[in-house]
């Protein structure tokens, strides 16, 4: 994808965070174009899920420049950062479902909460369109615990997916599942991507949902971006650290 | 060397006992500036309704049958106990007013708020501290919801409400065991009984009982969101949560409970 041409929505210049002592970004420098999925790929530890915290606002950087659809992050107020998070989807590791409420309530949580003008119906639409695209539509009446990991990962989604976002942030999207569910959610990202046009990054250790769903991988290593690239140019690296990654 | 060992070991327990100074400051302003962060999102709009009506509903209702059983043994044990004393000095006919002093001012509202600060208390801290370590705060938080508001001010205030309504409660329902316990070995009617009982009353006994419950109220729902909304992650973050909120909300009823008798002693001292 040529950046130059289409729009930049994420742009991180030289951010650093630290928590006390640890210095968990270092040095990010990143760009991230319109319509892009991007993976982010290091070990634990890394900073990569601070990274995308930081891009909604749920931390603020230390140092440095994140600019969100053309706003820097740390400049906005409770409202702006609220304008900004309708366009900005997050699938959380563990899905972060409301374990109080409903399949139906929790999707429509955010819509409540955001289009205060919609009506019953049009909410229950949506609701049902958002879980009919994740192949949920059985489960609309029923708690998240008798869910299972899968399930959980894209109703997830589906709740996310819901305020239409331009860009999505998944954190470890396919964790914990088993290889085949993986694949799933992993060929739901790219369907999302194709069907509402978003940009996503995509945390993860997870090679194979690396190699579906990212154009482009940019891989962290103690808190500085040590190599970008497809998901092929970084396979067949020269720096051994990089390949080990792949092995 | 053995007075050497006394040193080290004397220095090692100021250290301890300054770290665990140092951590008691600190948890008591984090805890000032909750309160702070309370009052200054309590006023301004939106308003959560709803969930200010859910969290009133299941404070009561889930407090209701232990207050209740509670207010009645307490009134009945307290009734039995004292019946043979009076009954010594020939005072008998003044046991529905002793119980009912001794029930309104102090009993009752202290009683009913240590039940509310571990039933309500550690259900705020375990949920609020789970929501926290399964990422809810911050998945409602992204999903533009102030969870401060939501799920903070609306606890807080429904606690405030709810615990004076529960001590009106646990007294009435008290009353009616001390009106079973004096009929245990006498024989004395309801309506009379109750006349003993309020006709004892002042506007001096029932309005400081019942202002301080309020502030109870309060600091049982402060404490246990505070405890919860910064538990720290992982199920015994989850478990240290719930059961520290009990204890300090439990400590903070005794605490105001002393600073209402004094206020209450300065502008009623007469009574």
């Amino acid at each position: 994808m040529d950046s130059h041409q289409t729009p930049i929505v994420v742009e991180a210049e030289h951010l650093r965070k630290s928590f006390g002592d640890n210095h968990v970004l270092k040095d990010i420098n990143l760009r991230l174009a319109k319509g892009e999925n991007l993976a982010i790929l290091g070990q634990s530890g890394t900073g990569k899920s601070v990274l995308i915290k930081c891009m909604v606002g749920l931390l603020f950087p230390d140092a440095g420049r994140l600019l969100v659809l053309g706003k820097d992050v740390a400049d906005l107020d409770d409202r702006g950062l609220d304008e900004m998070r309708m366009k900005v989807g997050f699938l959380f590791q563990s899905g972060a479902l409301y374990d109080s409420m409903t399949v139906r309530e929790n999707l429509e949580f955010p819509i409540r909460r955001q289009m205060r003008s919609k009506s019953s119906a049009e909410i229950s639409a949506l609701v049902e369109e958002s879980l009919e695209n994740v192949g949920l539509s059985e489960a609309i009446d029923v708690m998240p615990v008798e869910l299972s990991g899968g399930m959980r990962k894209r109703l997830g989604l589906a709740r996310t997916l819901i305020l239409k976002p331009e860009i999505m942030l998944y954190d470890e999207p396919t964790t914990g599942l088993d290889p085949i569910t993986s694949r799933g959610i992993s060929s739901l990202i790219l369907e999302v991507q194709e069907k509402y046009n978003t940009t996503s990054i995509i945390v993860t250790h997870d090679l194979e949902c690396t190699r579906i769903v990212a154009n482009r991988v940019v891989m962290l290593e103690k808190g500085i971006c040590v190599a970008e690239g497809t998901y092929e140019d970084l396979r067949q690296s020269n720096d051994p650290w990089v390949r080990s990654f792949f092995e | 060397m053995v007075q050497g060992k006394g040193v080290l070991m004397g220095k090692a327990g100021g250290i301890y006992h300054a770290a665990a100074l140092n951590d008691f400051f600190k948890e008591v302003s984090y805890l000032a500036l909750f309160t702070g962060r309370f009052f200054r999102e309590v006023l301004p709009p939106p308003y959560e309704l709803r969930q200010f009506i859910r969290q009133s509903y299941l404070i009561a209702f889930r407090s209701f049958p232990l207050v209740g059983i509670t207010g009645f043994i307490m009134g009945l044990v307290l009734t039995i106990q004292t019946q043979p004393i009076l009954t010594q000095f020939g005072a008998e006919a003044w046991l529905p007013a002793m119980v009912s002093l001794s029930l309104i001012r102090e009993i009752g509202p202290v009683i009913t708020a240590l039940i509310c600060a571990g039933e309500v208390s550690s259900s705020m801290g375990a949920e609020l501290g789970s929501m926290k370590v399964t990422e809810q705060i911050d998945a409602m938080q992204v999903s533009g919801t102030n969870p401060f508001k939501y799920l903070v001010v609306t606890r807080v205030l429904a606690a405030t409400l709810m615990v004076p309504l529960l001590v009106i409660i646990g007294d009435a329902v008290g009353l009616c065991g001390s009106f079973v316990g004096v009929n245990l070995n006498g024989n004395i009617s309801l309506h009379l009984f109750f006349s003993k009982a309020m006709g004892t009353l002042n506007f001096s006994d029932l309005l400081p009982a019942f202002v301080k419950t309020f502030f109870f109220g309060f600091a049982i729902g402060l404490v246990g969101c505070f405890k919860g909304y910064y538990s720290s992650k992982g199920t015994e973050g989850v478990g240290k949560a719930a059961n520290s909120a009990v204890v300090i909300a439990s400590l903070l009823v005794f605490i105001i409970d002393m600073i209402a008798v004094q206020i209450t002693s300065l502008f009623f001292s007469q009574a």
